[in-house]
């Protein structure tokens, strides 16, 4: 708390929250497009998370509105293509496993370039494959082979069989009840039934069930209740769990439980003001302008921590969701205002409609053959 | 002869193949893949597996957040049916961060399929003394009541004491709040079932305790009895002192 009064006062003292106070679009972009390039030694601990890294950076980059030169994409395609297994999902990096994480990674980072031939490196038999396989009786996942199995699992084959139209009853029987006993008494969900009440894990929960369509196993009311209460009185950002830190990733995973709410109760007859979220989205842009950028490009947990992609990567995706409720709300200068995300698939909304159209006109033509003999 | 030379050389083999994935994970501990090769390793080496107990909580010791290293544990357990020492782990783990989410996730899962609970209430209690805004020792004990209890109205007034105690010393810690209102909720009672705790937040709010989280609770008490303006009043109280809330607040108010 006391890092990040340092800076709100600093703040006040010398403009006050209507002036002006940019979003450093030039910096970050800067920052992004080298990382994509190359990474030095130090990313050793990700080696396992290649397909996060291009996601994480491809994402942030077309969230700034600025694009990426048809070669890159080209590369990036190979290299995404040298980690899709022979039996199916995408690994961490060559010669290493299929993961339902990377995978999503993966399928995602595809779905975040924007020429429609690299979406068909992807494998989409294979992958229908890999994810029955990954599925299990009780109707969870396994991340990996003789992997650990948590509600992520779910939430990444259910975005990725529904962004390729491979999605099937029996990939998800049984799921949703799996996953509604990972609700909490607190509202929130945990990464297995009896775990704590998580932002990560409550999104993923959430997300998943939407996509199955099975949301009436959900306590909403208890659920919106926890969230509302993550947001932090003083900072403005998100906690991931009760009584813990602010951090700047759960502007995303935290924010991003609102919209999927709001798509909830629309559903229903309901006092809801459609015109904004329930949380307040002023407060949390203004801990991510102030207190979340890295002065030389990136952004970042919480002030004093390090840059890195992923905090980048979660950091705009939840400016973004704060901005972009039916009225706009854009918090320190105009020209701040991000591109949209999709609430549930977390990449950019013009991608996803145009991912969506190839993706049905793939299961209706080859595609067929897949949904009739399994 | 030639078979026993053979045994050799695959022992010896994969007794350089195991050292490989030591060396490996510990370039790269989220390896998922190494981690899934050394079982293979292991499970043909056929050897005592007390070393490899001991060489992760090395790793955890180092890595405690990484999910490979705890899977891995997982896995030994299950293929030598021993959680003898699992409990002084996480507890270890714990002791130099009481929130770790995988440490909490494994005690869990070991307490389950183990049936080890006898002093884990004693363990939780310790945790509370030493830090009651621990939501993560709050949560388990849910855990632990859910799967040793069943949640009649005797087991929540009992949970509901317990809370009211820790809400007395701290009434702005969400976690016993939440702790109250959750065992109520989730197992779908109503608060007129528990005139006691309805009493303790009135007398609360005649002290003059400045808790939003009390002013909710009061909140939904007094929707749930039908006195809409007694609610309203407090969602006005909200909206001032808790205002970050603001939104969800005025939601509340609507619902009335």
């Amino acid at each position: 708390e006391s890092s990040v009064e340092k800076i709100y006062s600093a703040c006040m003292g010398k403009t006050r929250f209507n002036d002006t106070f940019p979003l450093n679009k030039q910096r970050h972009l800067a920052y992004l497009h080298k990382g994509l390039k190359k990474l030095s030694v130090n990313f050793e601990c990700l080696d396992s998370s290649r397909p996060w890294l291009c996601f994480w950076i491809l994402h942030s980059i077309n969230l700034l509105g600025d694009s990426i030169p048809k070669s890159h994409q080209l590369l990036i395609k190979e290299f995404l293509l040298s980690v899709q297994h022979p039996t199916g999902g995408f690994c961490g990096n060559v010669n290493q496993l299929p993961h339902l994480a990377t995978t999503y990674a993966a399928v995602s980072a595809v779905f975040s370039l924007d020429h429609e031939e690299c979406y068909e490196l992807i494998n989409r038999e294979n992958l229908k494959r890999f994810l029955l396989a990954m599925h299990n009786n009780d109707g969870s996942f396994t991340m990996h082979l003789d992997g650990e199995v948590d509600v992520r699992g779910a939430y990444c084959a259910a975005v990725v069989s529904t962004l390729c139209s491979i999605k099937s009853d029996e990939m998800f029987h049984n799921t949703a009840q799996w996953i509604a006993q990972c609700q909490t008494y607190e509202g929130g969900f945990g990464s297995r039934p009896g775990t704590e009440a998580h932002g990560g894990y409550t999104y993923c929960a959430l997300a998943a069930l939407i996509l199955l369509g099975e949301t009436r196993c959900i306590n909403l009311p208890l659920l919106l209740d926890w969230a509302c209460h993550r947001q932090m009185r003083f900072e403005g950002g998100f906690q991931g769990r009760t009584n813990k830190l602010v951090d700047g990733c759960y502007s995303f995973w935290q924010g991003g439980i609102f919209p999927l709410i709001h798509h909830i109760l629309e559903g229903e007859k309901s006092t809801l003001d459609r015109s904004s979220w329930l949380f307040h989205q002023q407060a949390l842009q203004e801990f991510i302008l102030y207190c979340c950028q890295c002065p030389s490009g990136g952004l970042v947990d919480k002030p004093g921590k390090s840059r890195d992609f992923y905090h980048s990567c979660y950091c705009l995706s939840g400016l973004s969701l704060a901005q972009h409720s039916r009225e706009k709300v854009v918090v320190g200068d105009a020209a701040n205002l991000i591109k949209p995300t999709h609430p549930v698939f977390n990449v950019v909304l013009e991608n996803v409609e145009k991912v969506l159209v190839w993706s049905a006109s793939q299961s209706k033509t080859n595609g067929n053959k897949i949904v009739e003999n399994d | 002869k030639q078979w026993y030379q053979r045994r050799v050389a695959i022992t010896a083999g994969s007794e350089r193949a195991l050292k490989l994935t030591t060396d490996a994970i510990d370039l790269n501990t989220a390896n998922y893949t190494v981690w899934h090769y050394r079982r293979e390793i292991l499970k043909a080496l056929k050897c005592d597996l007390e070393d490899e107990f001991r060489f992760t909580a090395q790793v955890i010791e180092s890595q405690p957040k990484s999910y490979q290293v705890w899977h891995h544990r997982r896995c030994l357990i299950q293929m030598t049916k021993d959680p003898s020492r699992e409990l002084g782990l996480t507890e270890s783990t714990l002791s130099d961060d009481a929130k770790n989410y995988h440490a909490w996730d494994h005690r869990q899962w070991v307490l389950e399929q183990y049936g080890l609970w006898d002093g884990e209430f004693d363990y939780i209690e310790m945790l509370l003394q030493r830090d009651l805004r621990n939501n993560s020792a709050w949560n388990h004990r849910y855990f632990v009541v859910n799967s040793t209890d069943k949640w009649n109205h005797e087991t929540v007034k009992k949970e509901l004491e317990y809370a009211a105690k820790y809400i007395r010393k701290a009434p702005n810690n969400e976690s016993s709040w939440n702790y109250a209102n959750g065992i109520i909720k989730k197992n779908k009672f109503s608060y007129d079932e528990f005139p006691e705790f309805i009493d303790f937040c009135i007398k609360l709010d005649e002290d003059k305790i400045l808790s939003p989280f009390l002013y909710s609770t009061l909140a939904d008490i007094y929707q749930a009895s039908g006195k809409s303006k007694r609610a309203h009043e407090l969602y006005e109280k909200l909206k001032e002192c808790d205002s970050i809330r603001e939104k969800y607040w005025i939601y509340k108010q609507n619902l009335l």
